[in-house]
């Protein structure tokens, strides 16, 4: 296919062989270590739910009571006891809260039989995710697959009720993706919340009840409209894996999930970070959830113009640490944004260059295009019209999966009615521009090219830089969002275990072994006519 | 003076209206909308838009007319009212009035995670094309970043003997805001080290009257620009500490 934009290729494959290096030195690291949220993930994808009298998770309960035995890990010590005392994952999990039961470790003469039980149980935890995917699978089928891009809407009224009613208007507009935002800080909990919620604050809680109800209301006016109804989530802080395998047990579609937004924003410690994005993407792949990174976030701290070469370098990061969980190119959602300077003379021009450059860069990919935010008005009339240049420039390029701005953005949390415009003026710029993109290529030694191939150099030469220094030593040193990170500093340091010779978890293996592969394909031509998204 | 909104003559009083009632979209859903503005006040309303825009709610892009008007020479409140200054005249102040570096310790305080804010004022960069308060020569910025608990941001204001501490205030979703804003007050007046500094919040829901009323020093909303508060900030502390 001819290309829009004649791109250094040499460059790409230095950029992409220097993210390959990058990545096999931090996982190398990672497959020597887990982490308390690996082994409470674990212990969900066996089945174990609930929380104690004093509402905290049975799976954190048990973690921590097993605390001294997790260098070998939580499996053999927990399925050791299911067997000697003949009961089920979350009984066992129940008697061990009550003080009825102990975790002990394995006697050599057990440990065989013990290993077979837990990699039978593993293999029954993921037949329950493929379950879910093969659900999904059917419903695209038959309810109807959207016209990409996807129109990607967030809802954060912190009551779920609320969400779902708000969601579903959204839906009927036109959205194609309702992200539920979390409450602010729950990034930071070493636990998940229990059970369903009507209060947080910028946000609802993630939950396992709470995604439960959101999927149901999102099937029911999916249905309603012809569409498969996307939900997406955060599985991001410092309960990566376990928010991982809630959403693969309630069908969720799409997850935040980057391998260094925790440390960069939520000073998270790197270690714990790395471990846990790995089970956490491992989950995701096998329960064909599309993933987004947050590359956009960078260019809320840092220049877009001057640093939008770290969102390609990190593009390039994350599909290679995505890559090494299991996870396909149709799931791999990379990040960037739309976070010029609109005063800037020009500002379309470079914003339609790196956005060129990164869909050319990553073409099989699902690219999550984030709109613009830091130089959003209070005029809201104006604010519209930057989200239109958003909008276009989407399109033009190429786009899969479009995070709306908000007129509002500046002000508050999305009012209805400003969710509604914010749809409609996307819904108009995409139909109105459906064929644009096929149409363009760019000037040789035009501006769009000269900007593209500069910001890839750029990316490419400090990939080089980061694998000579390693990604601990460029996080230290504020290479991505000019933000600085200490490898042993953050939140969650001390849940990081160096694991032992006799680390089991099956988990790793079947979470690999005979994956489903490919997207969710929609009803075949003619077979159901999907309705017209939006009232026009 | 009276005046009145201006649409294209004087005194014409036009207004815009853009507003969702929680009623189906019906034949009679203009004049529902066009009643509720006349119950405003308004006359000569004329709606624009009436639209579904879900089976439970209509949208209205409306226009009517005010006779209503204001005598801006009536309005009075407690305003910040501070010579602006430029970069270059802040920190000559400093250096020759006060003689020493101005210590300030910022952060977004307890629940807030989000530090656009206080990145905006203290970060080198700054915003708008204004500096942030690390390129100043003669501050002493530290900015500690967010969900910084405001026991902690005492202890490091005392410790490196702050003349200002400057707090940020992002989210605002069920008045959190107010909870962490007087916490500090009241743990600061526990410690008995109130005085000791100037004490500043800014954020898209505060306003000078309003962070008065919490017991601040000063409140800065939307769109400040670091050099407003490096102004204030200068000939506040130099005034508290005369040579």
């Amino acid at each position: 296919m001819e290309q829009a934009i004649e791109l250094n290729e040499s460059m790409v494959t230095r950029a992409r062989e220097a993210a390959a290096a990058i990545a096999d030195d931090i996982q190398r690291h990672i497959d020597e270590h887990t982490t308390d949220t690996t082994e409470r993930a674990t212990l969900r994808l066996l089945g174990i739910t609930g929380v104690n009298e004093i509402d905290v998770p049975l799976v954190n309960v048990v973690v921590e009571h097993g605390r001294e035995l997790l260098p070998g890990g939580i499996m053999p010590p927990f399925v050791d006891l299911m067997m000697r005392s003949s009961k089920s994952a979350q009984d066992v999990a129940e008697g061990v809260a009550k003080g009825a039961l102990a975790l002990a470790a394995v006697p050599r003469e057990r440990r065989a039989n013990v290993e077979q039980r837990a990699t039978e149980l593993a293999r029954e935890g993921v037949a329950r995710i493929d379950a879910v995917r093969r659900r999904r699978n059917e419903l695209v089928a038959e309810v109807g697959e959207p016209v990409k891009p996807y129109v990607y809407v967030i809802v954060a009224t912190g009551n779920i009720h609320e969400d779902c009613a708000q969601a579903k208007a959204a839906a009927r507009a036109g959205a194609d993706v309702i992200a539920v935002i979390r409450t602010t800080a729950q990034s930071l909990l070493d636990y998940v919340p229990y059970g369903l919620t009507t209060e947080g604050f910028g946000g609802t809680y993630a939950t396992q009840e709470n995604f439960r109800l959101m999927r149901a209301g999102l099937d029911e006016v999916g249905a309603e409209l012809g569409r498969y109804i996307r939900l997406c989530n955060y599985a991001s802080g410092l309960c990566m894996p376990e928010i991982a395998t809630m959403g693969a047990l309630e069908r969720l579609d799409m997850m935040l999930n980057d391998s260094m937004y925790g440390i960069i924003f939520r000073n998270i410690n790197m270690q714990r970070t790395f471990v846990d994005q790995y089970l956490s993407r491992l989950i995701n792949a096998r329960a064909g959830i599309i993933i987004n990174t947050g590359e956009d976030n960078y260019l809320t701290t840092a220049d877009a113009f001057e640093k939008g070469y770290t969102v390609v370098s990190s593009d390039f990061i994350n599909e290679a640490f995505a890559l090494r969980a299991n996870l396909e190119p149709w799931q791999i959602g990379l990040g960037h944004a739309f976070e010029m300077n609109p005063a800037k003379p020009d500002q379309v021009v470079y914003q339609v260059a790196d956005a060129q450059l990164i869909r050319q860069l990553f073409p099989e990919y699902p690219l999550k295009y984030m709109p613009p935010t830091k130089y959003m008005p209070g005029d809201i009339f104006q604010g519209h019209v930057i989200d239109a240049m958003f909008n276009f420039t989407g399109i033009l390029t190429g786009q899969e999966i479009m995070l709306l701005g908000m007129l509002t953005e500046a002000l508050h949390t999305p009012l209805l009615q400003d969710r509604y415009l914010s749809i409609k003026n996307a819904k108009y710029i995409f139909e109105a521009n459906r064929h644009l993109a096929g149409e363009v290529t760019f000037r040789p030694g035009g501006i769009i090219e000269r900007r593209a191939n500069e910001v890839l150099q750029r990316a490419a030469e400090q990939l080089e830089e980061v694998r000579q220094i390693s990604l601990f030593e460029a996080l230290s040193r504020g290479m991505f969002a000019d933000v600085k990170r200490d490898p042993d500093g953050g939140r969650g340091g001390e849940g990081v275990f160096r694991i032992g010779d006799d680390y089991f978890n099956p988990f790793f293996a079947e979470l690999r072994a005979g994956r489903m592969s490919g997207a969710p394909v929609g009803p075949a031509p003619g077979r159901t006519a999907a309705k017209e998204g939006g009232q026009s | 003076m009276i005046v009145r909104p201006y649409g294209d003559t004087r005194d014409d009083g036009v207004i815009q209206f853009s507003f969702t009632l929680p009623i189906p979209y019906s034949v009679k859903a203009t004049d529902v909308g066009k009643q509720f503005l006349e119950k405003l006040g308004f006359r000569d309303v004329g709606i624009a838009e009436c639209k579904a825009i879900d089976p439970e709610f209509t949208f209205y892009v409306a226009y009517g007319r005010t006779d209503t008007g204001i005598d801006p020479d009536q309005v009075k409140g407690d305003y910040l009212e501070v010579e602006e200054m430029d970069y270059y005249a802040i920190n000559k102040l400093i250096k020759e009035k006060l003689g020493r570096k101005l210590v300030v310790v910022g952060a977004a305080i307890e629940s807030d995670a989000h530090t656009v804010g206080i990145d905006a004022i203290m970060n080198m960069k700054g915003f708008a094309g204004n500096y942030g308060f690390e390129r100043y020569p003669e501050m002493d910025p530290l900015n500690m970043g967010s969900q910084v608990p405001c026991e902690q941001l005492l202890k490091t204001a005392l410790e490196r003997k702050a003349d200002a501490i400057l707090v940020s205030q992002i989210v605002t979703q069920k008045n959190i805001h107010v909870q962490n804003m007087t916490k500090l007050i009241e743990l600061l007046e526990a410690e008995g080290v109130r005085e000791r500094f100037v004490l500043i919040v800014g954020g898209p829901r505060i306003n000078n009257a309003f962070a008065k009323e919490l017991g601040y020093d000063a409140g800065f909303g939307p769109r400040t620009t670091p050099l407003e508060v490096a102004s204030y900030l200068a000939q506040e502390v130099i005034r508290r500490n005369p040579k």
